[in-house]
C-alpha cells in the first residue's frame, strides 16, 4: 500500500512544484516509566506566520516519518507514537495553492486518497497513537489528529476548525467520516457545517475539549511536557480513558437534519459543499469509516472540479489578501498622522462612525451639529455603545473611561476642527448641503486636513470643487452597519492627491476595514450593482411579474437575502433616492420605479408583515402596487437580472470604476455579504454563460476563479 | 514594635534536568525563561494546598540578566507562570549563588514578617548567556590591583587554590571527581535524582545535534558515568599548562533552572504544606577574588557560629563542586575525609552539572531528600563559592529529627 500511496503523492507533486514543504521530523523520547516513544514533529521550517500545510510532498514526509515508527513499532522498539507541531501551529490542513492548479478529476481524487492513505496508516500502528494539539490546527491538521487514538489540546490554542465547507470543500481527508463517530452526529455537524457556515468561526482550545474532540487540555506554559506525561500515564495503564457513547439512534438523523437547515438558511441550496459534507456525516451512522473515507474521496474530487470551490478559494484570497493590500493606493509613507478626527453631524451615522474612529484610532473624536440637543444625543449615544462594550466585557474600565474622554461634542467648529487632520462629513445626502459644511469646515482646519464625505450616491469631485484646496477630499464610503460590515469605499476624486489618499487608506487599515479604491463615479460600487439589481427586480414586478415569483427567481444564487428584504434594510427611502441618482446618471439603463415610488410615498418602511412568523407582503403595500401584465417565469427574471449584472459591471470596469473584476467581487463579498460560493459575483456569472451571452467574453481569466485549463 | 522572628522552613524544590551549554545541547532552542516558568508551574503542581495567591514574593536569580535572562525575570516569569499579578517578583544575583541568596534573601523577609511564602530559584542559561557576556570590568580593578587579573576567570582561581594548598593535588581532585560521578550515577539508579526533576521539552533544528524536532529532556546531560582516573588524567588543563584544573574535575558549562518554596512554619502548617527542612542559620562572606574556592570555608565559620554549633554537629554535606580542589580545600579545613560518607551522598555539580545562579537550590532539595531518609542526623549545611571572592552557607536542621529517632539508631550521632 505504502508504495502506491507513494507514487501516487510523487504524481501529485509534480503538479505542484512550488509547496513549501513540511517535514515530518521523528524524534524519540524516554517517556518517564513509559518506554522509548517517537514523536513526530510537523514543520515547514518557517516561522509562525507562514504555518504548516500539506501539500504532496510533505504528505510523502509524513508517509515516510510513519514507515519509520511503523517499523519500530513492529519491531516493538517504541511504545507508542506521538505527532505535534511547531511553535504555535499544528497544521492547517491541505495547501491550497496545490489546490487551485488541479484540473482533472483523477489528480483531484489523488490528493483525496492521498491524504487518507497516510493518516490512516496512523490508526493502523502496532502502538497507540496520540495527536498533541498544540496550536492553530484546521482542515487536514485536525484531521491527521483524529486519526490517532488519542487526542490532547492546548488551552492556548488560538484557532480550531474544520473550515472545508466555508470554502466549498468537504472534511475529506477523515473528518467528516471520524469526527461524528468520535463526539457524536450533533457535535458533528455544528464544528462541520455551523461554523463553516458562520464565517468560518474558529473554537478555541477550551471547546475543542468540551466538544470531546480531545481527551485532556493542558494549559500553553507546558503543554508538551504535560501532555508527554499524560501518555506516559494511559501507555501505563494508570489513565483509562472513557468517552461517551455515540448515540446512533434518531440522534444522529435529527443532526443531519439539523445541518441541512442551517445550510438551507446560509446558502439556500446554492452551493454543493455542506450537502456533500452532511451526506457523508448521515452515512457515516453505521461506524464504517472505509465507506466512509471512499465517500470523502468522491466529493472532495467532485467539489475541487466544480465552479463553487474555485469561487470559494478565489473569494478567500480576495478578503485575505487583496483586501489587505488594495490594489491602486498610493505608497503608504505618503500618509500624514491623524491625532484628531471631526465628524460633522451627530445623527446615527455620524455618531457610529465617531463610535468606531474613537474604538480604532484612540484619538479624540469631536461630534459638532446644528444645535446643542443633536450633539449631546450623538455624544450620548456613543457614550452609551461604550457603556454597553463595558458590560459585555469587550473593553475594561480604564479603556472605557479612556473611549469616553475621547468622544465629545460642540456647536463651534473652530474650535472643534482646528487642530484636527481628518474631518469626515455624515449630513443630510444634498450636494448644496455638503458643499457648504466643507467650506466651513476649511475655513477653520489647516490646510492639509483631510476632508472626507460618507457620500454614498454623491460626486465627490464636485463637493470639492469649490474648495480651496480640493485636493484634500476623499470618499469615505461606509456600509451599514458600520460595525459589522468591513468594506470600505475609498473614492479618488478629480483633484484628490497622493498624500490624501494614502492618508485616507492609513486610516482605513487603522479602522479594520478592507478598503477598495473606487473611482468618483455615481453612487460607486456597491450601490451601483444592487441597485441595478433591485431595479430589475423592481421592473419586472412593475411589468407585472408576481412579486413572490420575481423575490424567489434570485433564490438559487443563495444570496443573504431576497431582494425586497434587503431594501427593507437599506431602506426603501434610501433606495429609492439612490435610484433617483442613478436614473439620472445612466437614464437608459436605471429605472426609478413607480412603485416603490407609491411605497415610500405612502410612508411604508417595508414591503412584508411578519405576523405569522414568516414574511407575508403587507397587504398595503400589495394594495399600492400597480402592475403591468407581463409574467415572467422564474428562469425568465433570473437571465434578466443576472444580465443586467453583468452588463453593469462590464460597463463599470469599462469606465474604470475600479481596477478588475476582483475589486467589484471584493466589494459585493465584503460590503454587501455576498457570498464564497459565488467568489462575490464575476465568478459565477463567467460560469454560468452570463458574462459571454451579455459582454461575449468571462470576466476573469480561466483559473483564476475556475478550473485552469 | 516588638518582633519574633519566625522559623523558615523549606517546603518543596524542583529543578529542570541540566543541559550542556552549546549547540548540541538539549536545551540550545529553549528559552532560560521557559525553564524557570515551567519549574514555578510544577513547584504549583505538587503542592496543591497552597493557593497561588498566597505567595507574597518570587524572587530569581540569574548572573547574565539580559535577554531571556533579563526583564525583572522573577516579575515576567510569575506572570508567565500563571501566578495571579498580584504577586510579586525580582531578580537577583550573587553569579554562582543566586538562587541561594535567593533563598536566604527572601528566608530573611519571612523571618521579619514581610513574607509568608516564596518562591526562591534561580536560572542560568549559558549557552545563551556565556559567563563574562557583556561585561565592562572597572579599569581600576586592574590599575590599582586590587584583584589579579586571575580573579575574573573561575578556572584560573581554581588553579589558584591548588598553588595555596599544594597538598591537594591533582591525583585527589581526579580521585573526588570519579567517585561524584559514581555517586551521582548510583542516586540515578536508586531513584533519588529524578523524583526532582521537570520534563522539559525541547525542540532541535540542527541535524548534527541529534534526532530533529520536539524532544522531552528528563535526566541531566552533563552526566559521564562510567569515568575513570585514567581518563580523566588524559584530559586538558585548559587554565595553565601543566595545570591542575580539568574539565573532568570541574563542573561544566550548564543550562538549567530551579524553584523552591519557602514558608513560614506555622504558615506551612496552616496550609497543610509538606516541611522539608528547616532553615538554622546562613551566612556570607568574602575572600580574596584570587582564590574565590576557599569561600565556603569561612561562610561556614560564620553560619555555625551564629547557630552555635560545631562542625562536629553537622551530619550532611551538600557542597557545590564548581571545582574538586574547592570542596577539598573545604573538607581540609575540617579534617574531614575526601569520601566522608556524610558529604554529596547523591555525588554533585561535577557530575550533574552547575548552572551558576540555579544551583543553590539543588543543593537544599537534595539535602531535603538526604534528611528525609536519615532522620537521625540533625543538622545539614549546604555550601558553595561564589565569583569574584565570596562563599555562602545555610545550615539546615532536619524536621524528622527528633530525640526519639536517636535511640532507634545505631549509628546515628550527629
Amino acid at each position: 500500500m505504502s508504495t502506491t500511496t507513494a507514487e501516487l503523492l510523487r504524481g501529485a507533486a509534480e503538479l505542484f512544484p512550488d509547496e513549501v514543504v513540511t517535514q515530518a521530523h521523528v524524534r524519540h523520547i524516554d517517556l518517564p516509566g513509559a518506554g522509548r516513544f517517537a514523536l513526530i514533529t510537523l514543520d515547514n521550517g518557517l516561522d509562525h506566520t507562514k504555518p504548516t500545510t500539506f501539500g504532496p510532498q510533505s504528505l510523502a514526509n509524513l508517509d515516510k516519518a510513519i514507515d519509520q515508527v511503523e517499523k519500530e513499532a513492529a519491531e516493538g522498539t517504541i511504545t507508542g507514537v506521538g505527532i505535534t507541531g511547531k511553535p504555535f501551529i499544528f497544521a492547517v490542513g491541505a495547501d491550497l495553492k496545490g489546490v487551485e492548479l488541479l484540473k482533472k478529476h483523477e489528480d483531484a481524487l489523488a490528493i483525496g486518497k492521498g491524504g487518507h492513505e497516510v493518516f490512516k496508516r496512523l490508526s493502523g500502528l502496532a502502538v497507540p497513537t496520540f495527536a498533541y494539539y498544540n496550536g492553530a490546527a484546521m482542515g487536514g491538521g485536525v484531521e491527521v489528529g483524529l486519526h490517532c487514538a488519542y487526542r490532547t489540546v492546548s488551552a492556548a490554542l488560538p484557532a480550531f476548525s474544520l473550515p472545508e465547507v466555508f470554502l466549498g470543500l468537504v472534511p475529506g481527508w477523515g473528518g467528516c467520516t471520524i469526527l461524528p463517530n468520535l463526539i457524536g452526529a450533533d457535535r458533528a455537524v455544528s464544528v462541520i457545517i455551523e461554523n463553516s457556515l458562520n464565517q468560518n468561526k474558529q473554537l478555541k482550545g477550551e471547546q475543542v475539549y468540551d466538544l470531546g474532540i480531545a481527551d485532556a487540555i493542558f494549559e500553553g506554559a507546558d503543554f508538551l511536557e504535560q501532555s508527554l506525561l499524560w501518555t506516559a500515564a494511559v501507555l501505563k495503564g494508570e489513565l483509562e480513558i472513557v468517552r461517551p457513547e455515540v448515540d446512533r439512534g434518531e440522534a444522529w438523523d435529527q443532526a443531519v437534519e439539523r445541518g441541512r437547515f442551517i445550510a438551507d438558511s446560509k446558502v439556500h441550496g446554492a452551493a454543493p459543499a455542506a450537502y456533500r459534507a452532511l451526506d457523508i456525516i448521515a452515512a457515516a451512522k453505521n461506524g464504517d469509516l472505509q465507506q466512509g473515507f471512499d465517500a470523502e474521496d468522491q466529493a472532495l474530487a467532485d467539489l475541487i472540479m466544480g465552479g463553487e470551490l474555485r469561487s470559494g478559494i478565489y473569494a478567500f484570497n480576495l478578503v485575505q489578501k487583496r483586501g489587505k493590500r488594495p490594489a491602486g493606493a498610493p505608497d503608504k509613507n505618503l500618509a500624514r498622522p491623524v491625532s484628531k478626527v471631526g465628524v460633522v453631524g451627530a445623527g446615527l451615522m455620524a455618531s457610529q462612525l465617531a463610535l468606531l474612529f474613537a474604538r480604532r484610532l484612540e484619538v479624540p473624536v469631536v461630534l459638532t451639529d446644528i444645535d446643542q440637543q443633536r450633539v449631546d444625543k450623538g455624544v450620548g449615544y456613543v457614550h452609551g455603545e461604550i457603556d454597553k462594550l463595558l458590560l459585555k466585557g469587550r473593553v475594561n474600565r480604564d479603556k472605557a473611561n479612556r473611549l469616553k474622554a475621547l468622544v465629545s461634542g460642540s456647536l463651534d467648529k473652530a474650535e472643534a476642527f482646528g487642530d484636527a487632520d481628518f474631518v469626515i462629513e455624515a449630513v443630510f445626502e444634498e450636494i448644496g448641503v455638503k458643499q457648504q459644511v466643507f467650506a466651513e469646515v476649511e475655513a477653520v482646519v489647516s490646510p492639509t486636513a483631510i476632508l472626507a464625505t460618507n457620500t454614498s450616491s454623491l460626486s465627490v469631485s464636485e463637493m470639492a470643487s469649490k474648495l480651496e484646496h480640493p485636493e484634500r477630499v476623499v470618499g469615505f464610503h461606509f456600509f451599514n452597519p458600520v460595525a459589522i460590515l468591513p468594506l470600505l469605499e475609498i473614492v479618488r476624486g478629480e483633484q484628490t492627491d497622493d498624500a490624501s489618499l494614502a492618508t485616507a487608506f492609513a486610516v482605513a487599515k487603522k479602522l479594520k476595514k478592507t478598503a477598495v479604491l473606487v473611482k468618483d463615479a455615481p453612487a460607486f460600487v456597491v450601490n451601483r450593482i444592487l441597485t441595478r439589481f433591485m431595479g430589475e427586480i423592481q421592473n419586472v414586478i412593475d411589468e407585472g411579474t408576481p412579486v413572490a415569483v420575481a423575490e424567489n427567481a434570485i433564490e438559487p444564487l443563495g444570496l443573504p437575502m431576497s431582494p425586497l428584504v434587503l431594501l427593507e434594510l437599506v431602506g426603501p427611502a434610501i433606495g429609492l433616492h439612490v435610484s433617483e441618482t442613478l436614473n439620472r446618471a445612466f437614464p437608459d439603463r436605471f429605472t426609478v420605479s413607480p412603485n416603490l415610488a407609491a411605497v415610500v410615498k405612502a410612508g411604508k418602511r417595508g414591503f412584508y408583515v411578519y405576523d405569522s412568523g414568516k414574511p407575508e407582503l403587507d397587504p398595503e403595500v400589495a394594495a399600492l402596487l400597480v402592475q403591468g401584465d407581463s409574467v415572467l417565469s422564474a428562469e425568465q427574471v433570473r437571465a434578466r437580472v443576472l444580465d443586467a449584472v453583468a452588463q453593469e459591471i462590464g460597463l463599470m470596469l469599462e469606465e474604470g470604476v475600479v481596477a478588475e473584476a476582483q475589486d467589484i467581487d471584493l466589494c459585493l463579498i465584503t460590503g454587501a455579504g455576498w457570498p464564497f460560493h459565488l467568489g462575490g459575483i464575476t465568478p459565477y456569472l463567467d460560469r454560468e454563460g452570463v458574462s459571454e451571452r451579455v459582454n461575449g467574453k468571462p470576466f476573469l481569466a480561466p483559473g483564476v476563479a475556475s478550473v485552469p485549463a | 514594635m516588638p518582633r519574633t522572628a519566625r522559623d523558615v522552613v523549606f517546603v518543596d524544590g524542583v529543578r529542570t534536568p541540566f543541559g550542556k551549554a552549546g549547540p548540541k545541547g538539549i536545551y540550545h532552542e529553549t528559552r532560560a525563561d521557559d525553564l524557570v516558568i515551567k519549574s514555578i508551574r510544577e513547584l504549583l503542581r505538587r503542592n496543591p494546598s497552597l493557593p497561588p495567591e498566597r505567595i507574597d514574593e518570587v524572587a530569581v536569580a540569574a548572573t547574565t540578566q539580559i535577554g531571556d535572562q533579563g526583564l525583572t525575570l522573577g516579575r515576567t516569569a510569575a506572570i508567565l507562570a500563571g501566578l495571579p499579578k498580584s504577586v510579586p517578583g525580582f531578580s537577583i544575583d550573587r553569579m554562582c549563588a543566586g538562587a541561594l541568596t535567593a533563598v536566604t534573601t527572601t528566608a530573611g523577609g519571612i523571618a521579619f514578617g514581610a513574607y509568608d511564602v516564596v518562591v526562591a530559584g534561580g536560572v542560568e542559561h549559558m549557552g545563551r548567556h556565556p559567563m563574562g557576556e557583556g561585561v565592562d570590568p572597572n579599569p581600576r580593578f586592574v590599575s590599582e590591583k586590587l584583584v589579579d587579573d586571575s580573579a575574573l576567570f573561575m578556572g584560573m582561581t581554581a588553579e589558584n587554590l591548588h598553588d595555596r594548598f599544594p597538598h591537594i593535588t591533582k591525583q585527589r581532585a581526579d580521585e573526588y571527581a570519579v567517585r561524584s560521578q559514581e555517586k551521582a550515577a548510583k542516586a540515578y539508579a536508586n531513584g533519588k535524582i529524578q523524583q526532582d526533576l521537570v520534563p522539559i521539552s525541547v525542540r532541535r533544528s540542527n541535524p548534527e545535534a541529534g534526532e530533529t524536532g520536539w524532544g522531552l529532556a528528563t535526566t541531566d546531560e552533563p552526566m559521564r558515568p562510567g569515568t575513570t582516573l585514567e581518563s580523566l588524567a588524559a584530559l586538558k588543563t585548559p587554565f595553565r599548562a601543566h595545570g591542575r584544573v580539568t574539565a573532568g574535575n570541574a563542573a561544566g558549562l550548564n543550562d538549567g533552572a530551579t524553584a523552591s518554596l519557602l514558608a513560614a512554619e506555622d504558615v506551612a502548617q496552616e496550609l497543610g504544606l509538606p516541611i522539608k527542612a528547616r532553615l538554622v542559620s546562613y551566612a556570607f562572606a568574602g575572600v580574596e577574588p584570587e582564590v574565590m574556592g576557599i569561600g565556603p570555608v569561612p561562610a561556614t565559620e560564620k553560619a555555625l557560629a551564629k547557630a552555635g554549633l560545631s562542625i562536629d554537629d553537622i551530619g550532611l554535606f551538600e557542597v557545590n563542586e564548581a571545582f574538586a580542589v574547592q570542596v577539598l580545600a573545604l573538607l581540609d579545613h575540617y579534617g574531614i575525609a575526601d569520601d566522608d560518607e556524610r558529604v554529596n551522598q547523591y555525588g554533585g555539580a561535577i557530575a550533574f552539572g552547575h548552572p551558576l545562579a540555579s544551583s543553590g537550590v539543588r543543593l537544599i532539595t537534595q539535602l531535603a531528600s538526604q534528611f528525609a531518609e536519615q532522620p537521625h542526623v540533625r543538622y545539614g549545611l549546604t555550601t558553595m563559592c561564589v565569583g569574584f571572592g565570596m562563599g555562602g552557607t545555610i545550615i539546615w536542621e532536619n524536621p524528622r529529627w527528633s530525640e526519639a529517632t536517636i535511640k532507634h539508631s545505631d549509628g546515628g550521632s550527629k
